[in-house]
């Protein structure tokens, strides 16, 4: 289980609708505890592609954060993307460039009017959703 | 000599060069993880060509992108 607080959430999709058409992304901090990922802190991120169909998280903002998770004692939990016109499932795109078999990856939908978050495992190009928890 | 390797501390035979220390690091897919020494980026190329001096500092990130429709 995967566990978001709603507030960082709606910072996520704030800054997903932001960087609008392009995708907007970040980084996934928090905490593990009895094998549960809990979500203490959200990066927003610069895509230094600018584009609405690809993205990559900005290295030099990814050394800068992770930093900062150590001084707040958290680990790195995984990443986020948006998809500003495509649904919220890994692309092969994003299987393929889905490097680290530890990291969960959330995907944002905006194709539609309610906005859909899931979040995956993927490793060796399959991926499996995730039970994410949004919580207040 | 010590040198910092993802936020540990740790002692490693002197004269280790970068490309050493990812191989004894076990990092996977390395040719996908961005290294930084010192909080420069290190081009691929130059790993093998760097010796780590006393209380260098090292990290490895992976690379985080992808596409929506591909």
């Amino acid at each position: 289980m995967i566990t978001l607080k709603k507030s960082d959430y709606e910072k996520m999709l704030a800054h997903a609708r932001a960087g609008l058409p392009a995708e907007a992304c970040g980084l996934l901090a928090g905490t593990i505890e009895n094998g549960d990922r809990i979500v203490r802190k959200v990066y927003l991120l610069t895509n230094t592609d600018h584009s609405n169909e690809h993205f990559t998280i900005d290295p030099k903002e990814h050394l800068t954060a992770i930093k900062d998770m150590r001084a707040s004692g958290l680990v790195p939990l995984g990443n986020w993307h948006s998809h500003p016109e495509s649904p919220s499932r890994p692309s092969e795109e994003d299987k393929r460039l889905a490097y680290d078999p530890h990291a969960s990856y959330m995907i944002l939908s905006l194709m539609d009017a309610e906005p859909v978050l899931n979040s995956f495992h993927i490793e060796d190009g399959t991926s499996t959703k995730e039970d994410l928890h949004i919580t207040d | 000599m010590f040198i910092t390797v993802s936020g540990e501390k740790k002692e490693v035979k002197d004269g280790l060069r970068l490309e050493e220390l990812i191989e004894q690091e076990n990092v996977q897919t390395p040719q996908y993880v961005t290294v930084s020494l010192n909080d420069e980026f290190i081009e691929t190329q130059d790993r093998d060509k760097i010796v780590l001096k006393d209380g260098d500092t090292v990290e490895f990130l992976y690379f985080m992108g992808g596409g929506a429709w591909l």
